[in-house]
């Protein structure tokens, strides 16, 4: 598109030539009949094209993300901003955001994953904070062939490539792989920062004079209307959409993060506001700065914009999503100050532009103008759809019948499940991440929750990032519940309370009715828990059209959760700690196998009714771990998630090379089962009757650690056997053997 | 006594070696741009690690050009301690202060883990507060930190004792298990563990202080005459 002839508009309204940049009939009408009363010419049709894609307006996403539970005492932005804020004391505050990557991964896997991990970075600094932990939630389909496994190596080493090199340390995440997601992965990045709250930055440029700033790397022919490629479906053809990937470079984003950081730092007084230029590009950055500000027009000389390549068109400049740019809007008079900082920094800014009086967004190239719109049709007046909804035929049919596995020999049924690629070790994909860089990480990755300490406060974060599609893939509605609900016991098993959580809502078309019912199903489902667990939302990201050849993954919101461990004497860990200790589950476990790890395992898919789940039953339990912890009871704490009771007593196992004796009245069956709002805690017998006492009828005691290295369980038919050590071979090496 | 921690365009672990020498060391320290011409009036200098330049070209070799490193060469002949951590023993090496260099891992992949390491040389400015053969853990986390240097020179290191640090278990395919060394007159050290990532029992390891410690200590106690 870049050098032909750029068309007419009448010929794009004849032509129709709006279609091929994602915009339909109605909205075309729309920015003709109601905004411009006018013909759009080109460039004006790139600026909608990219902001109202789904990526940059959520138009078919607005009406359902309404429903999120948003509130909360502690809460200082909430979703809106680049990234939301919750207060955590002592002046400070924690500002975190997910983001979906997942289309340019599915095209160029290492470019996609980096420049996932350098937008999400850019969303955290922009708010006046410095990032001090990343996670990542990825889904893969299961590895078949050397394709998949050089597919997955590749994303991994984006990951690592792009967040080792800046300095912001990958502390967890999670990783898990579906034949949902063979041919559409999915690559969300969480990034969490920490800012003086008096810092505050936000992304408007108001004030009539003041300059519009643009920093960073020059703009390239890359990601040229990528937002609007990825809020599009995938098919057979897309090895073609690969000019649509961007690429990261790390160094300059430190560079430029660095900058950025000083002028917030030091020299408040002269900016007024500051974005990064993400999906969209320049002009989702600037109209976004101007409709913030209250609809503040503004004009920009696109001669002025740094440019890698000669000959970009209007169109091109506006659209590029080449990486490290972020847009300041600067006092008029203070240009000259904010200019020297970056300079200092080694990095490129200019003055491209002024707001203006009125609401006129006004593009000039060559000394003409190119474009001239209201500020606000870009981005606050965007269409907004309420789309149709209606139950998928499949969830109405499913038996109401839980699966019944087959666990003749149980210790063999644990051997298999250990080395299920969802449930083994990652460590060899977290290994090739920098967990430890800013030395505050006190837990990393492969516990419940990764756990970042506050330098120099007696306090730390706890973060994990959760969702199992399976479950919403049976029912969305609960699945959502239980998403956030998991969430919730990770980061309370490492001792800390839940302060709220970010999303990546990644489903599939939501013009379809089936599409867009799982959407709003879990949505509703996710904050109901939240509002149940007091964990707001406070951002999010949204990733529709999830789709390969017209068939969607698992409706998939990735929760990422963000606790508060108030004093670090309450920092708990999975692993058991010293022989003697009593083991206890906290939790009722039932029958509940539809869309377990072990259905999948045993039939090759997931079916039937999902089990049930009780909201108020899962608060109660997360509350009496919190006591527990609070009242130094526990010596570990381990929730119980995919693979059931036997898995998460194993793991606990493993951290310390500890054996159990235990013996319980479950079957061995039942110890695969999925049944939520449980946890395997361990307790020394000092403390015994205390926590017996706390606990009630909700724990019941299955046995000791014991140092012999020795994993036994007497179920009520049958046991588990198998040493330590070799649980733990075949659980740390099942993955590495799949991927090698 | 005061560190110098000099801080190149992408350095990353600055930081954390400033926080080490201050809260837990308790000694001063001061961040020195790469733009800086002087290192007068500091005791000791560290080169942290991260990616200065990116690690474009090859690790530290942009770096090296910098306006700091000829007076980090003159304070290097001074005598004084120099301390290249990770990243920073990529630029030693770079700079001509140290021999041998480091290549990709032999996994071709960053590692980042606890890593056992044996003392293999406790008569050094940075390592005299460690037992001969005493086995430390120390994090790595690099991509490049597969250490080379030809026979010729590996012989002399040996013959000289340079080899301060082994690994345990070579995780990165290091001739000779080579994790860290030093110079033939014993005042500049290069490793690749992070010894300031383990000087806090609550982030896994205190067993990094001892490096840090034993600088101070001979610049104390012993008092080191400058030629």
């Amino acid at each position: 598109m870049s050098n032909q002839q750029q068309a007419t508009p009448e010929q794009i309204r004849d032509q129709k030539v709006y279609r091929g940049m994602g915009l339909t009939d109605y909205e075309y009408g729309l920015i003709k009949d109601n905004v411009l009363h006018r013909l759009p010419n080109y460039t004006e049709i790139g600026l909608y094209s990219g902001m109202w894609s789904e990526h940059c307006s959520y138009k078919n996403s607005k009406p359902v993300l309404k429903k999120f539970y948003t509130k909360g005492k502690r809460v200082v932005k909430g979703p809106g901003e680049g990234a939301g804020i919750i207060d955590i004391g002592d002046g400070q505050g924690v500002v975190f955001k997910a983001e979906s990557h997942n289309h340019p991964s599915a095209v160029e896997p290492f470019q996609g994953a980096t420049t996932g991990v350098g937008g999400i970075l850019r969303d955290i600094f922009s708010m006046g904070a410095r990032p001090i932990a990343s996670l990542d939630s990825l889904r893969f389909g299961n590895v078949k062939n050397d394709a998949d496994k050089y597919f997955i190596s590749q994303i991994v080493a984006g990951i690592s490539s792009y967040g080792n090199c800046i300095g912001v340390p990958t502390v967890g995440g999670d990783t898990a792989f579906d034949d949902a997601y063979q041919n559409n992965p999915l690559v969300n990045v969480m990034c969490v920062g920490l800012m003086n709250i008096d810092n505050m930055e936000v992304g408007a440029a108001a004030g009539a004079g003041n300059a519009i700033i643009y920093v960073g790397a020059d703009t390239g022919r890359d990601g040229i209307n990528g937002a609007s490629f990825a809020s599009a479906e995938f098919d057979s053809e897309h090895e073609s959409q690969r000019s649509a990937v961007q690429v990261g470079d790390p160094f300059n984003e430190k560079l430029v993060m660095e900058g950025c950081l000083d002028v917030i730092d030091n020299h408040k007084d002269a900016l007024v506001g500051i974005q990064d230029m993400g999906a969209a590009g320049l002009v989702s950055s600037s109209a976004e700065m101007g409709s913030k500000a209250g609809g503040n027009g503004m004009k920009l000389n696109l001669d002025l914009v740094p440019q890698r390549e000669k000959g970009m068109s209007a169109f091109e400049l506006m659209l590029s999503e080449s990486q490290e740019r972020m847009l300041l809007c600067v006092k008029a008079g203070k240009e000259d100050e904010v200019l020297k900082v970056f300079a200092d920094h080694g990095v490129n800014a200019v003055v491209i532009g002024r707001v203006t009086d009125g609401s006129d967004y006004v593009l000039e190239h060559h000394g003409k103008v190119v474009a001239n719109v209201p500020v606000d049709s870009l981005s606050a007046d965007a269409p907004v759809y309420h789309r149709e909804s209606k139950e998928p035929a499949r969830i109405d049919q499913e038996s109401p019948e839980q699966f019944d596995p087959e666990v003749s020999v149980p210790t063999e049924t644990l051997r298999k499940m250990l080395s299920q690629p969802t449930i083994a070790s990652k460590e060899n994909i977290f290994k090739t991440y920098d967990t430890q860089v800013q030395t505050n990480t006190v837990v990393g990755p492969g516990s419940d929750a990764a756990v970042v300490r506050i330098l120099h406060k007696n306090k730390a974060i706890a973060i994990t990032t959760d969702v199992n599609g399976r479950y919403l893939y049976l029912n969305p509605r609960v699945g959502g519940q239980m998403a956030v609900a998991e969430a919730g016991r990770n980061v309370v098993a490492s001792g800390a309370f839940p302060l709220g959580i970010t999303d990546c809502l990644n489903f599939g078309n939501p013009e379809k009715p089936d599409q867009f019912y799982e959407l709003d199903q879990a949505v509703m489902g996710m904050s109901e828990a939240c509002e149940k667990l007091e964990s707001p939302v406070i951002s999010g990201n949204v990733s529709l059209n999830n789709e390969f050849d017209d068939v969607a993954i698992y409706p998939s919101p990735m929760v990422g959760m963000v606790g508060l461990i108030d004093d670090l004497k309450k920092v708990t860990t999975q692993d058991l700690k010293q022989a003697n200790d009593l083991v206890y589950v906290l939790g009722k476990t039932g029958d509940d196998f539809n869309g377990s790890e072990i259905q999948r395992m045993q039939t090759g898919k997931v079916s039937g009714q999902l089990f049930n789940f009780d909201l108020d039953y899962e608060v109660k339990i997360q509350k009496l771990v919190q006591k527990a912890i609070n009242d130094g009871l526990l010596n570990s704490a381990h929730d119980v998630s995919e693979g059931g009771l036997i898995v998460s007593i194993a793991e606990s196992t493993f951290g310390n090379q500890l054996g159990v004796n235990l013996v319980s009245d479950l079957t061995a069956k039942q110890f695969f089962a999925e049944t939520q709002s449980r946890f395997v805690v361990s307790v020394s017998e000092e403390n015994r009757e205390q926590f017996e006492t706390l606990v009630g009828g909700d724990a019941s005691l299955l046995g000791r650690v014991t140092n012999d290295n020795h994993l036994f369980v007497q179920t009520a038919d049958s046991y588990f056997d198998m040493a330590v050590d070799e649980a733990y071979q075949t659980w740390k090496g099942a993955l590495p053997c799949v991927l090698k | 006594m005061k560190f110098a921690i000099l801080s190149f365009p992408g350095s990353n672990c600055e930081m954390d070696l400033y926080y080490a020498i201050k809260d837990i060391i308790k000694e001063d320290a001061e961040l020195v741009s790469y733009k800086k011409d002087s290192l007068d009036g500091f005791d000791a200098v560290l080169v942290p690690g991260g990616f200065s330049y990116g690690d474009y070209l090859r690790s530290g070799a942009i770096a090296r050009f910098s306006p700091i490193i000829k007076p980090l060469q003159k304070f290097a002949e001074s005598g004084k301690p120099v301390l290249g951590i990770c990243n920073g023993f990529q630029i030693l090496t770079e700079a001509g202060l140290l021999p041998g260099s480091l290549q990709k891992n032999v996994s071709a992949k960053f590692i980042c883990e606890p890593e056992k390491l044996v003392v293999n040389n406790n008569k050094t400015m940075f390592s005299n507060g460690y037992d001969f053969e005493q086995k430390i853990t120390l994090p790595i986390a690099h991509g490049d930190g597969n250490y080379y240097a030809d026979v010729k020179t590996l012989r002399e290191l040996e013959e000289n004792n340079q080899i301060v640090f082994k690994y345990w278990n070579n995780p990165n395919g290091s001739v000779a298990n080579i994790a860290g060394i030093i110079n033939k007159k014993g005042n500049v050290l290069g490793m690749m563990p992070h010894p300031e990532r383990a000087v806090e029992d609550i982030l896994g390891s205190s067993d990094g202080k001892g490096i840090f410690y034993s600088i101070v200590k001979t610049i104390k106690d012993r008092g080191v005459i400058y030629e």
